[in-house]
This record gives structure tokens, C-alpha cells and sequence, in this order.
């Protein structure tokens, strides 16, 4: 049985340094769905030791009140992943974000050391789930082996960044580099069966385009975004949470294909829309989301 | 664990702590400077001392220079500026004596 | 003696000031006296002029001396020259134990701290007290007892006569030669003299001092001619950048937008919050956002505020702009937009301190608030708030209006992040108590909303609220949970100040400070 975990709702994954006390001691009063506690990019190679100590002390005895607890490691090309993974499983993290990812095989090394340390810290084997990054042309072409290499695997995050510079372009702020990766990622993770995130956006004065870019990526089909700024969570749950008006059509359409397929009829209006049983797996999805999201207290 | 050469660790931010341990002459001695000194000096000793002899270190010169750090930091730090000290940064005892 | 609000007065404060412990916010309501007056030298013959060529000769013809009683106004915040510029020149005539009753007094004001050292400052009452004057009041180096009061217990001191002050000295935007002063026109324009007024009225000498003299009639005067000895011309008065600083640019730190945000929502769902609603807000960045938040609801619902009051920002001044208040009230502006605003906009209203907040006159506007959105430093299960001491036990706040507009005010709100670094906003006892816990009502942090007790009508407003309400205690025990539970701040014996209530009566007293002692030695050394 896959982890319960594994499908949680995942609007909001924020970026913190794990080298900052201050930003890492009560980051849950923001409310994100996710933290990410940084071990790579944000933490400078001769403090990568220091931001270990203060990460297993921060997951041992901070309570993040329900906020899922993902740590970025360091590149599998680098001489501190290893540690990375001891101290994450030894702490108790609840996800592991892969940097940059380009294969199945990438994701395997890291369960197997995962395993090693579940095992040396008494964890429960398969406890700790993974996430991977994909940050290269060759990673996002490899979307789909690395969605399926592990039933850890809660799903992918695009890394812009990274990914435009092997494009050999820049972040343009039109979203026309990454349309490419975005939409291989997403079908991929579809086909999976698991998550997908978008990348970054760091231009903080440029909040509309912020939102604009959010509404994009939902409309994609993607279940959340990477987040640099505590003010970019409240944007992007508006946006990722349906409102009243999309979770009473989906109760209706939901409620209708129950009585109308005991009746034997097969397609109907509900609010002047055709409805068949092809609406019924979205009109749930929608309600789940709205549970998850704490905006519905209805039976269905 | 023996102090063998100088090391720092942490910053002096807020919310951060520095520490420094210097090789001792068979006691530990402490100094502490923080801005909350009034009101958390006793429990930022006592975090302290409870780290450094969950290391077993018991020679040493360390001297904490505190701006409002949480435990967790404190312990953070100090750990961290022991195993530098040491030169150590791999296979670390996490859950043992760093815990 | 054990006062209202539970803190020990030493009897030997009581005695050598003559005062009462705090007895509760309203024991003295209804209380009659007689009011002070200045001696008053008349000007009958029209040939004689006001004018004098330097403070030096302004103070000769004062008749300062040693003993004497002189004040200051604190409308040019920390771009005031006035308060250094007299004591140099007080200083070099060698007149000592002066006592300084200030507004209140800042950073701007550390080249004085040399004058308190060498006996020439042996008192200070002020509102408060920031920088390196509250240090040394807290070092123990002032002879007499500081005395902290509100605005409204500064003006009830000078009227009742507690205090009498022998020269004001009032820094004045724009000045004729006859003494009329405004504060507006000049180079180091600061929109109102609301402090300076009622030293005007009371000081026996009064001294102009002006950088902008301008031509006879300088009207309508913020203090008439009819109050004024001496009308003094000097390069500076100020430094208009630090006078009024451009507009603050609205926060963008989320928690203190969370916080306005949870501010708004409770201000909202009160009684209170109706067409003609009167409301003062502090300057804080969550006050302010709570001000833009709130503009937005008034908007939507077309409810306009009939009275904004007090400290003014730009914010405030929008919403006049927009229709949706109908007067703003004004003792001080903190930036240009403030500044710009009352010049242009007849709906924006000076207003003196004793106006303003004087608990000894007949009424005063803080009695009209509905709503009143403060910060402190910290605030205990008691409601109890602390904004002068630091927790390194150094003075280094003013009460402003703080108890004023808490003690007036249906509802009075108070923000404060449950943590700043270590030191919880919500604690167990509060290192000083500045404002009485029966006049707060309502504490808002991060962390969860408290409502007072005693204000079971807000508890049951708020049923229905979705808010994370919870108890005083309950926010106390999340940031002791965090943080661990903090010592008292360690103070030597000797007590330097007091914080007088609004009525004159002793709410506590503060103490020297001093190095910080590890009780238990334990089995290391301590370097």
C-alpha cells in the first residue's frame, strides 16, 4: 500500500533557508501545505555542515503544526548528498526533494540510501517519501521513467532556473521558455499518476504577473507551485482552492449522475450545462480538493 | 570529544547565535554575551553545558555570543563549531550525541 | 503599597513625590480642583519688541536659573535641533538643576546626556524617553526621579499645577515678531503644535523659537502673541528630512498583514463599527495596513468615520481625501503626506494635547473613540501593557497616548507579533506596566486573538466569528512553549523613574538596571 501521505494536498510548497534561524523557527504561521527546508542552492558550500545541525534540530523540536516538512538536498554530483539523506531520515523529514534529477536511476541511488538510513535510525522502511526536481533538458525529457521509478516518488517540480540555462535561453517572463518542460512534465506526471509542481517566480514588485502565471499553471493541470515569499501563498491558494460557485456545481453534478444512473439516464442538464458520467471523476476531484483545502463541510 | 583546533559556527543575525570553542586546560570555560540575557541567560547555559556534555567535551574555551537564538539554534551552533573542531562532517551521530 | 494593577510602590516613592498609588483608570473621574496659572509680565507700551538676538539673550531675559522648570515639545521628532541648542547655550552659562519637562524626547536629543552627567539636567518628565537619555536615566544618573506621563497625564500635571514650568521653549515653523506661531509655511514645516500649546498657556516665560520669521500677522496662530515674552530667529530649527519622512510605503511583511487582517475583521464584526464611527490607529506597520484594510470595507460598505484622530500618516489622510472620514483630528504628523494634508484639507483639524487627551479637563476627544489600534511591547495575562521598558530593562519607549486612547476608547485593540526573537509579547507579568490591563480589551498576534474578559459583550459579538480566538493564558503558553518560559529582568535597588497613570497617581516604578548575574554558579567557569 502506498504511503498515506502520498497524495496530500500540495497548493504551497514555500523555500527557506536552513541556514537562516530565523526564517525556519515558525514558518507554518504563513499556512503553506508545504515547507522546503533548503540544504542546497540558498546554503553556501562552506556552511553546507551547519545547515545539517540546524535542520535536525528544527525537525526534531519544532512543531510545524501539520505543514509537510520537504528538505531539498544537495546534488547527487556533489560530496554532501549522502550526509543530506542521513540527516533528513534521522530528523524525521517528510519528503526529500531530489536536486537536480535527470533519471530513474538518480532516484533509485537516493531510495537506496534512504533505505540504508531508515534502517540505521529505526525509521519505518518507506516512511520518508521523495520528490524529484527536474532541472535539465535531459531530466525533463526523462519525465515519465522518473515519475514512475519509485512509489516514493509523490511526483515532480520544475526547476526554471537551472532548466533555461541547459536551454540556453533565460527566464523571460512571458513563460514561453518553459512551455515545453511544463506541459511534458504534466502529462507526464499524469500518465503516473502523481504530482506536479511549478517553478519559482522571484520577481517579487510583480505580483499581478505572479498571479497571472498561477492561473496559467492551474489551468495546465499542475497541483501547485515552489514559492520563494511567504506573500505568494495566500495568491496561489486563492487560485488552487475552487470556489463556492465551482464546489456547489460539482455537488450538483456529483449528486445527479448518483440519482440519474440509478435511474438509467445517461446524460441531463444541471445549471444548463450537458452533463454525463464523464464530469463525474473532476466534479469529485473538485469536492476533495475543496475538503483538503478546508473550504467545504459538506456530506459528499 | 577533544577540542582540537579553534572553530566558530552560526552568525550574529537575529534569531542567531555565534559560538567559538578554543582547546581548554582540562575545564570548560564559558562566556556568554546575548541580547536576552535577562530573561534566558539561565536556560542558554543550560543548553549549552547540556550539548557540550552530550559531546563530552570537557576541555575547552567556548564562548557564545547569543542574539536571541531558539534552543534548537543553540544546539545547533554548538555542535556544529565541536565537529568543525574536530574537522569532522560526515557520519555524523545523529540522534545520538547530537540530539 | 500594592497598587490596582498589583505592582509594589515603594513607600519612599510615595512619600518623596507626594503621590498616590494607582487606585484604577477611572477612580478619579469627577474629581474637582482648581487650575494653575502663569505669572504674566504685561506689554503695554507698543515701542517695546519681542525680538531677541540669540537664545543666549532670550535666556538672560528669562531670568534662567539654577532650579528652574523649562520645556520642550517633541512636534519635530528625531529632526529636532531646538532641545540641544538651548541646553548648549543653557550649559555654557553654568546654570544647574534644571528639571526638563518634555513632550517626550528622542535620539535626536543624546548630545544632551553630558548636561544630565554634570549636574546642569537634574530631572526629566517626559512622555518617555528613547535613545541615549533613557539609558541614562536607566544607568541611575539623573538626580531626581524621571517621571514618565501619557500626553493626557503631561497636560493634567501642568494644569493641575503638579508641575509648573518657568520657561517653554517652542520651536516654531513660521514666527512673527510678535509671536505668532504656526507650523506650517517654513523650511522645517511639521503641521500642528498640539504639545506646545499648553506650555503656551501655562509656562510664566515664553520663548519663539523660529528658522522662518515671517511678516505681522502670522495667522490663524497654532499659539497666539498673547502667550508669548520672546520671539528668537536661528539658522535651524530642524532637519526637515527627519522632521517628515516621505510616506511609509505600506508593509509587505505578511505577518503583519495577517494581523491587520485579523484586525479588520474583528473591528468589523463589533457594535462599534457603524456610519459616523471615531476610531485613532498608531504607526506601526500592521496599524497601518489595518487602516488601508479597513478603508477598503468602509468603501464597500459606503460606512464613513466621522473622527480619525491623533498621530496622522498619510493613510489616514487618503481616506479623507476619499470622503470616507469626515474629520480628522490632529496632535502630530508623522510624515509629508500628513504635512501636505492638513495645509490643503479644511476637514483636517488641529487640535492642543489637552484637547486631545487631558483626563482633568472637561472632556476630551479620547472619550469619544470607538476603536483605538495600539502596539506594546508586552502584554500579560492580566491585559497589562509595557511600552517604555525594553527587556533588557533599559527605558527606551514613550507612553505617547497609549493609556490616553486606552482608557477612552470603546474598543481598544492592541497588535503584537507573539514573538519578537526570543522575547514573548505575551507573558506571565510584564517587566513595567505603562497601561492598565482593564483598559485593553482586545490582543491580536500572529499566533491568536485574546479578548479581555471583563468585555463579555466582545466575547459574545465574536461567537460567530471565523478568527483563531483563544485565551490571554493560551497565547502566553504558545510563545513559552517556543521560546521557554523567561526570567524576570534582573534590576538593581535604586528606583530612577516612575510611570505615573494618567491621573498622577504612581502605576510603577522603574528601576536602575543592572549586569546580569547567573545565580547558581554550577561546576564551570565563568569567563
Amino acid at each position: 500500500m502506498s504511503h498515506p501521505n502520498k497524495k496530500r494536498l500540495r497548493r504551497s510548497m514555500m523555500f527557506l533557508n536552513c541556514q537562516k534561524p530565523g526564517l525556519i523557527k515558525d514558518p507554518y504561521i504563513y499556512r503553506p501545505d508545504s515547507i522546503m527546508l533548503d540544504l542546497e542552492d540558498a546554503v553556501a558550500e562552506n556552511q553546507k555542515d551547519a545547515a545539517r545541525y540546524s535542520l535536525y534540530h528544527a525537525l526534531q523540536e519544532i512543531d510545524y503544526r501539520g505543514v509537510e516538512r520537504v528538505v531539498r538536498i544537495n546534488g547527487l554530483d556533489t560530496p554532501h548528498w549522502k550526509e543530506d539523506i542521513r540527516v533528513c531520515v534521522a530528523g524525521g523529514a517528510d519528503t526529500i526533494r531530489i536536486a537536480k534529477t535527470e533519471s530513474a536511476r538518480d532516484v533509485h541511488t537516493v531510495e537506496e540510501y534512504v533505505l540504508a538510513a531508515e534502517k540505521e535510525f529505526g525509521r519505518p522502511e518507506g516512511s520518508t517519501l521523495l520528490m524529484a526536481a527536474l532541472e535539465s533538458c535531459r531530466g525533463v525529457l526523462h519525465a515519465l521513467e522518473v515519475c514512475e521509478s519509485s512509489d516514493r516518488l509523490i511526483g515532480i517540480a520544475l526547476s526554471g532556473g537551472d532548466y533555461t540555462k541547459d536551454l540556453q535561453t533565460v527566464i523571460t517572463g512571458t513563460g514561453v521558455e518553459l512551455q515545453g518542460a511544463r506541459q511534458q512534465m504534466i502529462i507526464a506526471a499524469r500518465a503516473a499518476g502523481v504530482q506536479c509542481w511549478d517553478t519559482v517566480f522571484t520577481n517579487l514588485d510583480a505580483m499581478d504577473v505572479f498571479e497571472e502565471e498561477v492561473r496559467m499553471v492551474k489551468m495546465m493541470g499542475f497541483d501547485g507551485k515552489s514559492l520563494v515569499n511567504p506573500r505568494q501563498i495566500a495568491i496561489v491558494h486563492k487560485i488552487f482552492t475552487p470556489s463556492q460557485k465551482e464546489i456547489i456545481f460539482a455537488e450538483k453534478v456529483v449528486r445527479e449522475i448518483e440519482e440519474k444512473k440509478a435511474l438509467g439516464v445517461g446524460v441531463f442538464t444541471v445549471d444548463g450545462k450537458m452533463i454525463d458520467i464523464a464530469f463525474y471523476d473532476g466534479a469529485k476531484r473538485t469536492i476533495a480538493l475543496a475538503k483538503a483545502s478546508g473550504v467545504y463541510e459538506g456530506e459528499l | 570529544m577533544e577540542i582540537k583546533k579553534a572553530a566558530m559556527a552560526g552568525t550574529l543575525e537575529s534569531s542567531d547565535a555565534q559560538v567559538t570553542v578554543e582547546p581548554g586546560d582540562g575545564t570548560v570555560e564559558l562566556t556568554i554575551e546575548s541580547s536576552v540575557i535577562h530573561q534566558f541567560g539561565k536556560q542558554i547555559r543550560a543548553v549549552i553545558l547540556e550539548t557540550l556534555g552530550r559531546l563530552e567535551v570537557t576541555s575547552a574555551k567556548v564562548k557564545v555570543v547569543d542574539k536571541g537564538a531558539l534552543d534548537c539554534t543553540l544546539k545547533a551552533r554548538v555542535e556544529c563549531a565541536v565537529f568543525r573542531s574536530n574537522g569532522r562532517t560526515e557520519s555524523l551521530p545523529w540522534g545520538g550525541a547530537i540530539r | 503599597m500594592m497598587n490596582a494593577v498589583g505592582r509594589e510602590i515603594p513607600d519612599e516613592v510615595l512619600k518623596a513625590t507626594g503621590k498616590k498609588p494607582f487606585q484604577g483608570a477611572y477612580a478619579y473621574d469627577n474629581y474637582e480642583y482648581v487650575k494653575a496659572a502663569p505669572k504674566v509680565r504685561a506689554m503695554i507700551d507698543p515701542k517695546r519688541g519681542k525680538l531677541v538676538e540669540n537664545i543666549r539673550e532670550a535666556l538672560t531675559k528669562c531670568e534662567i536659573k539654577d532650579g528652574m522648570t523649562i520645556s520642550f515639545h517633541h512636534h519635530f521628532r528625531e529632526g529636532d535641533y531646538v532641545v540641544n541648542m538651548v541646553m548648549e547655550e543653557i550649559h555654557n552659562m553654568g546654570v544647574k538643576g534644571l528639571t526638563i519637562c518634555a513632550s517626550s524626547l528622542g535620539k535626536a536629543n543624546n548630545p544632551i546626556v553630558p548636561y544630565i552627567e554634570d549636574g546642569t539636567i537634574v530631572g526629566i518628565q517626559s512622555s518617555g524617553v528613547r535613545g541615549k537619555i533613557g539609558e541614562a536615566i536607566s544607568k541611575g544618573r539623573l538626580r531626581d526621579l524621571a517621571i514618565m506621563r501619557s500626553h493626557g497625564g503631561r497636560v493634567r500635571a501642568i494644569e493641575s499645577g503638579e508641575v509648573h514650568i518657568d520657561i517653554a521653549f517652542i520651536g516654531a515653523p513660521t514666527c512673527d515678531e510678535y509671536g505668532n506661531m504656526r507650523a506650517n509655511g517654513g523650511k522645517s514645516d511639521c503641521g500642528v503644535l498640539s504639545y506646545a500649546m499648553v506650555d503656551a498657556q501655562y509656562a510664566d516665560k515664553v520663548v519663539a523659537i523660529t528658522d522662518c520669521l515671517v511678516p505681522f500677522p502670522n495667522i490663524p496662530a497654532s499659539i497666539s502673541m498673547t502667550q508669548v515674552d520672546f520671539v528668537c530667529v536661528v539658522e535651524e530649527i530642524g532637519n526637515p528630512a527627519k522632521i517628515a519622512t516621505g510616506a511609509a510605503k505600506p508593509t509587505t511583511d505578511v505577518r503583519k498583514i495577517m494581523m491587520a487582517d485579523y484586525c479588520t475583521q474583528f473591528v468589523i464584526h463589533t457594535p462599534y463599527f457603524k456610519e459616523g464611527f471615531s476610531y485613532q490607529t498608531g504607526v506601526g506597520g500592521a496599524s497601518i495596513a489595518s487602516t488601508i484594510s479597513l478603508g477598503k470595507i468602509m468603501e464597500e460598505r459606503g460606512i464613513h468615520m466621522g473622527l480619525g484622530l491623533g498621530g496622522i500618516t498619510t493613510p489616514m489622510c487618503q481616506l479623507l481625501a476619499k470622503g470616507l472620514i469626515g474629520k480628522i483630528v490632529d496632535t502630530q504628523d508623522f510624515d509629508m503626506g500628513a504635512i501636505e494634508s492638513i495645509k490643503s484639507n479644511p476637514n483636517h483639524i488641529e487640535i492642543s494635547a489637552s484637547e486631545y487627551a487631558d483626563p482633568f479637563n472637561k472632556g476630551a476627544y479620547v472619550n469619544k473613540l470607538d476603536f483605538v489600534i495600539l502596539a506594546s511591547l508586552e502584554v500579560d495575562v492580566n491585559f497589562n501593557c509595557n511600552v517604555v521598558v525594553g527587556s533588557d530593562g533599559m527605558i527606551t519607549g514613550a507612553q505617547g497616548g497609549h493609556p490616553d486612547t486606552a482608557a477612552g476608547a470603546k474598543c481598544t485593540i492592541v497588535i503584537a507579533p507573539l514573538l519578537q526573537g526570543r522575547i514573548p509579547a505575551i507573558c506571565t507579568n510584564v517587566t513595567t506596566v505603562t497601561t492598565p490591563g482593564e483598559t485593553v480589551d482586545v490582543v491580536i498576534t500572529d499566533y491568536g486573538i485574546a479578548i479581555n474578559p471583563k468585555r463579555q459583550d466582545l466575547i459574545a459579538c465574536m461567537k460567530d466569528v471565523k478568527l483563531p480566538f483563544c485565551t490571554i493564558e493560551e497565547l502566553r503558553d504558545k510563545a513559552y512553549a517556543i521560546v521557554g518560559e523567561p526570567d524576570p529582568v534582573q534590576f538593581g535597588d535604586r528606583v530612577v523613574g516612575i510611570i505615573e497613570g494618567r491621573d498622577g497617581t504612581v502605576l510603577d516604578v522603574v528601576r536602575e538596571i543592572k549586569e546580569y548575574e547567573f545565580t547558581d554558579p554550577g561546576n564551570f567557569r565563568n569567563a
